[in-house]
């Protein structure tokens, strides 16, 4: 069993290099490729603004209500609340949990595209004009997430930091004045550039795990409602996994 | 010409589903591989234009053996062949004229303007209507969509085209539509054609030269003028499984 699993794992990150190799080759038309990539810029970028929005926006004014009530204590100085909610989106929310969240939607997004072009042998057809299928559809994608996740995660912090904020304004759990600040008290810029490292990783993980998954898909449409689960499901523990790998590297 | 010698081809080490098959299929005409359902057709075509790797063999294109080459070549060379997939494989983010556009806008070395001309002279060949060109391909229907991907497979000109099954699907009319553009382009273009197919309609209506296949290995091969008097059993038994086809046989022989 145990064997068996290892095996198929070894088997499967090979395929996985295998494909990346085809992948990372020059494209055959410059322009074409640029238009790709303004594509899905706007497909797997800008389209996921809305989510990320929506989650930051809650997300941070919960923490702030949560941090408050959990350190009603008197020693504890008022910037409490503001620094503990600043310091959790910088370093994990924005970076890891909104990662995991693109997974599901991104990484099934691109696992089911991908694998329906397969199934319908589209992939054949460009594979028969003499085009680098891989890359040509592979490439733009990673490249235009990759670019784009940074961004996100950067407007994920801003978006936090504005639903704590509201808290302040909307209720009396805490006052303004005190969030404000806590979310600039001991400020380490570093915790900012340690997340866009991170979602720089992450990024690419989800793309390519899920252009893996699409790309090979063989069968039907079931197969590639399986592809687009497995897609989502390996790209999260991978997402975990680095997690910790980078923290021990940069935070240690 | 296209000529495929010995080729065999398995599947993970199992029973080979190719067992030497060798035939020459020249230029200028159509080439037809048929073969009850099962037989190993879609897999010989794919061996030809290198979708899947043979085990041995070779399969010359002009004299250009293919499984010699390496995927750079093997991707120059295909740029010169042209293919209808059985289920028209049209890129289905693209709108009609953008499907046709495609492999010109990828390697023609012409300006735009002269590409969409192109591409539209080829939309207008297989007989399109203008008015379908900023449809998407889920728009229109299966024969449209066929005549589609024949227009995008003879954009960039090309001197081989496959074509798999091109009358899956289809009623018998719409099938006579597609199976005469096949043989017209074949003509025009001096094509070497290869089509894959068990509808006997087709292959007496466009068949030059055939090649029959079972259990994958080939059986037969010949005109179709000699397929209803071949003496072969097995080549009978798939041509004749229908009684209209019976019934010209006796009538041609008395
Ligand atoms: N990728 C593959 N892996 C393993 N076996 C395969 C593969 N593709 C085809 N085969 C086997 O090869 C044999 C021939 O299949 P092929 O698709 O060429 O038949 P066909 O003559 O095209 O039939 P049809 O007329 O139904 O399309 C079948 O037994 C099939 O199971
Ligand atoms: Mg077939």
């Amino acid at each position: 069993m145990l064997a068996s699993f290892i095996l198929d794992s070894i088997r499967t990150t090979g395929r996985y290099a295998l494909l990346m190799r085809k992948v990372f080759a020059r494209p055959e038309r410059g322009r074409m490729f640029f238009r790709q990539f303004v594509q899905e810029v706007g497909k797997l970028g800008l389209q996921s603004l809305p989510i990320v929005i929506i989650i930051s926006v809650f997300i941070g004014a919960i923490m702030t209500i949560q941090t408050k009530l959990n350190t009603e204590n008197p020693i504890l100085p008022a910037y409490t609340t503001g620094l503990v909610t600043r310091d959790t989106l910088l370093l994990e929310f924005s970076s890891t949990i909104m990662c995991l969240i693109l997974a599901g939607k991104v990484g099934s997004n691109i696992a089911s595209e991908i694998g329906t072009m397969r199934i319908t042998e589209q992939i054949d057809a460009l594979e028969i004009m003499g085009i680098n299928s891989a890359s040509y559809l592979i490439l733009p994608r990673i490249a235009a997430f990759v670019l784009m996740m940074p961004l996100l995660v950067v407007y994920s912090m801003a978006i936090g930091l504005f639903g704590g904020y509201c808290v302040g304004v909307f209720s009396d759990i805490i006052t303004v004045s005190d969030y404000l600040l806590g979310i600039q008290y001991a400020f380490i810029p570093y915790y900012i550039f340690y997340s866009v490292v991170k979602s720089l990783v992450f990024a690419f993980i989800i793309a390519s795990v899920a252009s893996f998954y699409g790309y090979y898909v063989k069968g039907g449409a079931l197969d590639v409602g399986r592809a687009s689960t497995s897609a989502v499901v390996n790209s999260s523990v991978l997402i975990l996994f680095f997690n910790l790998v980078i923290t021990n590297l940069m935070l240690n | 010409m296209i000529e495929v010698k010995h080729v065999v081809k398995s599947f993970d080490g199992g029973e080979p589903v190719l067992k030497d098959i060798s035939a020459v299929f020249e230029a200028g005409k159509v080439n037809m591989i048929i073969g009850p359902s099962g037989s190993g057709k879609t897999v010989l075509l794919k061996s030809i234009i290198g979708l899947h790797r043979v085990d041995s063999g070779r399969i010359e294109y002009d004299g250009r053996n293919l499984p010699d080459m390496r995927m750079k070549d093997i991707r120059l060379l295909r740029r010169e062949v042209g293919m209808l997939f059985q289920g028209a494989a049209l890129f289905d983010s693209m709108t009609v004229l953008q499907n046709v556009l495609f492999p010109l806008e990828m390697f023609s070395p012409d300006p735009p303007a002269r590409q969409v001309e192109r591409a539209k002279f080829c939309l207008r060949r297989v007989n399109l209507e203008e008015d379908k060109y900023g449809l998407m391909p889920s728009e229109i229907s299966g024969g449209m969509q066929k005549r589609v991907a024949i227009a995008r497979a003879i954009a960039l000109q090309p001197k081989y085209l496959f074509c798999d099954e091109p009358n899956s699907g289809l009623d018998p009319r719409t099938s006579l539509v597609i199976d005469r553009l096949i043989a017209e382009l074949t003509r025009e273009f001096g094509m070497t054609t290869i089509v894959n197919s068990h509808d006997m309609n087709s292959i007496m209506e466009i068949g030059d030269h055939i090649v029959f296949i079972e259990h994958g290995a080939k059986v037969w091969q010949g005109s179709r003028t000699d397929i209803l008097h071949a003496d072969c059993q097995e080549l009978d038994d798939f041509v004749f499984a229908s009684d209209l086809f019976k019934k010209i046989k006796q009538s041609s022989t008395h």
